[in-house]
């Protein structure tokens, strides 16, 4: 689909066309295309997952796309590495940082080309780059040898910036580069982008939030499941039309029916003030034996932090977690999953914090029940086998049998194996995170009929996804995340795509 | 802040084991029969140097974090070597002195390609190519013997000018000729960068492969180079393998004591060097206090977890447990 016409009067300094990108089955661009012109900021858009950090990494050499051109001042590039797109005037700031925790200011700053005398690196001459790159980025006030690793956040994101600029970009891209910044800061960043505009810059900016592009954007794209669907002059858009085109759909998920009645008595999960560090502000919500709730918002707003603080895994949390009403304190995943909690996490990343991946199902099964299948600390392998045929049945898990390594089964069925290590502690409250990312569409909705069943057998769910459909698919009431707080919630019908993404974006929805 | 207490925060590690050594020597010292006479402190030296130098080696590898286990057996290695060819004419035995240096030198490079392109961890590719290594020591030298060229023995062992210990002024020499040009270097500078964090080292352009080479490389020529005065202190080879395990593990722990970070990317080899030779003083300590040397491994492990115990105290501030296993 081809969604953009050069807006610009010169040629575009540079142009991507037909790219596309594969990881595995997944595609994350599909025939996308882009124009960036001198001195003008352009702004993408897109919900999680569209397909915009696929796009400039592409663009910054970090992957190489399966298919398409790239032109950069009408010849065509491609760049094998960060560096050779360093070299040919492409920088990106990444959302994850890349600053070196352990080195100083300075020594990041000129880290892809320090500069040498005889050599060895010139420390002099360093510290003169440093100071002239961070009185760019508008942070003279960053001392050049402090370590990064002592700098709060936002003083490392304007690092990073001062760090590129130190690069002599032509193209700097910004991905999600504010979303660590204070407000103060922001305005400051603010500032120096508008700058670099005038100084012939093309910038390339990612953000999720809405009034930043409203304020700094010349043109805008839009992307939706790995293709731009729209490019667009900045203003031209309402806040509505602009979603109406992030939002798309090209398939839809058969939902288990919600039960209709509304639920009473003491919920089973309940917070008081919940906060820890900055990361999360004063969060109160209840989950009721039976419901599904759901946590919605932008990635990154505190909502894996909110389970992780549920499952005992934070130090330092404010505030008060009442199971069954009674106020408890949980300082472990042991203490979370025990007798009187009865908790279950089904992790982010089953790779990492799930599966002990060259393991066997049994294994894996059984990690987290040990204590309910044994006596006097031995396992009593009928009981063990008894469970595990039970649990291999009720998920429908696919696998040659429970004596196989777990890592040579499908994603769906190792998130399926996931799950039923937890059901077999046979948990009254049950978080999960995010557990349908990267698996098919089958298994997803085998997951929400299971979800949908357990609470029916009186399970308390809270559910965080990063996939609207799920929530509005799934969820009895969403609570949208924003900063770390609950910026709303939404219940029953009021679940819409709409109001989802405005009230992640945290504007108003003009019909929500 | 001013610009020496960055520096002050960054040398932390370095200065505390110095301030350990002094504690340490001036203790030794002062209760030895013949106080800080030239004669103690070239004993001392001459004890603390090969340490040390092996220390240097793994300091170098530790920055990038990696590890390697192999830098005993290089020392043994080198040590057999040079009972073979530092021999003969002032120019033969020099010729050999450089190829002692050089197969050090060749070890380590062979280490670093294992490592980066073999895609193996240091801690198994040095495990097994130590054992190669020893191996060929073994060859050599199937039982102690050969007999180095002794007047160039003695100059690196005796004394300068009858005050100061030449082993020393060597050590001091390969700090300036090593150690300071890496530390100062861009690949220097990569190799903290790999070992503070690969992945954004990698993204920002930095040769990961190359720092990694180079310090594997030098590792083995500072092993090679502590296998050379082993040889000079004993004029003999000897493939000893409870030796050369004992180096390996003994560098590590004066790694550790020298406040280079065992997950990388902080650290210097000037920390080691004093991790080391604080290592080497708790036995003097014990014999000038005249305990049972049988005491000796029981002191140094306790000296060494109170050194390790105090870098931990970080992980009491950590918000997220998960930290923890990070």
């Amino acid at each position: 689909m081809r969604g953009g016409k050069i807006l610009s009067a010169n040629a575009p300094l540079f142009t991507m066309a037909g790219i596309s990108k594969r990881y595995g089955g997944v595609r994350a661009l599909e025939q996308a295309d882009l124009a960036v012109s001198t001195g003008r900021i352009h702004a993408i858009l897109g919900e999680n997952g569209a397909g915009k950090s696929t796009l400039i990494k592409v663009m910054s050499g970090v992957v190489a796309p399966d298919e398409g051109t790239m032109n950069l001042d009408g010849r065509a590039v491609s760049f094998a590495s960060p560096a050779a797109a360093n070299q040919a005037g492409v920088v990106c700031i990444f959302q994850e940082l890349s600053l070196i925790p352990d080195l100083s200011v300075a020594d990041n700053i000129v880290i892809s080309s320090p500069p040498t005398r005889m050599g060895l690196i010139d420390r002099r001459r360093q510290r003169v780059i440093a100071e002239e790159a961070l009185t760019r980025a508008g942070a003279p006030d960053i001392h050049p040898s402090a370590l990064i690793k002592d700098l709060p956040l936002s003083r490392r994101q304007l690092v990073e910036i001062a760090k590129a600029l130190a690069r002599k970009p032509r193209i700097l891209i910004l991905d999600e580069a504010t979303s660590a910044l204070t407000a103060a800061d922001v305005a400051k960043v603010f500032v120096v982008l508008k700058r670099l505009r005038e100084e012939g810059l093309a910038l390339l900016y990612i953000s999720h939030r809405m009034h930043e592009i409203a304020e700094l954007a010349d043109e805008c794209s839009v992307f939706r499941n790995g293709r731009k669907v729209a490019t667009y002059e900045a203003g031209t858009k309402t806040d509505n039309e602009v979603v109406e085109l992030m939002i798309g759909r090209e398939y839809s998920h058969v939902f288990p029916p919600k039960p209709v009645a509304a639920l009473s008595g003491t919920p089973a999960l309940e917070t008081r003030g919940l906060s820890w560090t900055n990361r999360l502000r004063d969060i109160s919500l209840r989950v009721r034996a039976g419901e599904i709730v759901g946590l919605g918002g932008l990635d990154g707003q505190g909502q894996r932090e909110l389970l992780l603080a549920l499952f005992g895994v934070l130090r330092g949390c404010r505030g008060e977690v009442r199971i069954d009403g009674a106020a408890v304190r949980i300082a472990s995943p042991t203490q979370a999953k025990s007798e009187g909690v009865g908790m279950a996490l089904i992790p982010e990343d089953r790779k990492t914090e799930g599966l002990m991946l060259p393991m066997t199902v049994r294994e894996n099964l059984t990690f987290a029940s040990l204590d309910r299948i044994s006596r006097r600390g031995f396992i009593d392998r009928e009981v063990e086998n008894r469970l595990i045929d039970e649990m291999i049945a009720l998920l429908a898990i696919k696998t040659a049998g429970p004596d196989i390594a777990v890592g040579s089964l499908s994603g769906g069925n190792q998130q399926k194996v996931v799950i039923a290590k937890w059901l077999m502690n046979r948990p009254r409250i049950i978080l999960l995170n995010d557990p349908t990312r990267g698996i098919d569409v089958g298994t997803k909705q085998e997951i929400y009929v299971l979800l949908r069943k357990l609470a029916d057998a009186g399970a308390a769910v809270l559910f965080y996804s990063t996939d609207y459909d799920e929530l509005i698919g799934c969820c009895d009431r969403v609570l949208v995340l924003y900063d770390g707080a609950v910026k709303k919630e939404l219940i029953g019908a009021d679940i819409t795509e709409k109001a989802l993404i405005a009230s992640a974006l945290n504007i108003e929805a003009a019909h929500a | 802040m001013s610009e020496w207490r960055f520096w002050l925060t960054r040398q932390r590690g370095t200065l505390l084991a110095f301030a350990i050594f002094a504690a340490m020597f001036a203790i030794y010292g002062a209760n030895h029969p013949a106080g800080f006479s030239a004669n103690v402190v070239q004993t001392a030296a001459n004890k603390g140097v090969l340490l040390a130098f092996v220390a240097m080696a793994q300091s170098l590898v530790v920055i990038t974090s990696g590890i390697d286990l192999s830098v005993g057996m290089i020392f043994t290695l080198t040590n057999c070597l040079a009972s073979v060819l530092v021999v003969g004419s002032p120019l033969s035995a020099g010729l050999g002195v450089v190829a002692v240096l050089a197969v050090g030198a060749l070890c380590g490079a062979i280490n670093g390609l294992i490592v980066i392109f073999g895609r193996l961890q240091p801690i198994v590719a040095t495990i097994a190519s130590g054992a190669v290594y020893f191996g060929l020591a073994l060859a050599l030298r199937p039982t102690p013997g050969g007999s180095v060229e002794e007047t160039l023995a003695d100059a690196f062992t005796g004394r300068l000018f009858d005050v100061v210990p030449a082993s020393l002024v060597a050590l001091v020499a390969v700090v300036l000729v090593v150690w300071v040009p890496f530390s100062r270097s861009v690949t220097g500078r990569a190799a903290y960068a790999v070992g503070s964090s690969e992945a954004a080292a990698y993204m920002s352009g930095v040769p990961v492969r190359r720092a990694k080479f180079v310090a594997y490389t030098l590792s083995g020529l500072l092993s090679g180079i502590g296998g050379l005065f082993l040889t000079f202190f004993t004029y003999t080879g000897d493939a000893a393998y409870a030796s050369g395990n004992a180096y390996t593990l003994f560098s590590i722990a004066a790694v550790v004591l020298g406040g280079v970070s065992l997950f990388g990317g902080s650290g210097s080899a000037i920390g080691a060097i004093f991790g080391a030779l604080a290592f080497r003083t708790i036995g003097d300590l014990l014999f000038v206090f005249d305990f049972d040397p049988l005491w000796q491994p029981l002191f140094q492990g306790v000296v060494l977890l109170l050194a390790v115990s105090l870098g931990a105290f970080g992980l009491l501030r950590v918000r997220n447990r998960l930290e923890w296993f990070g």
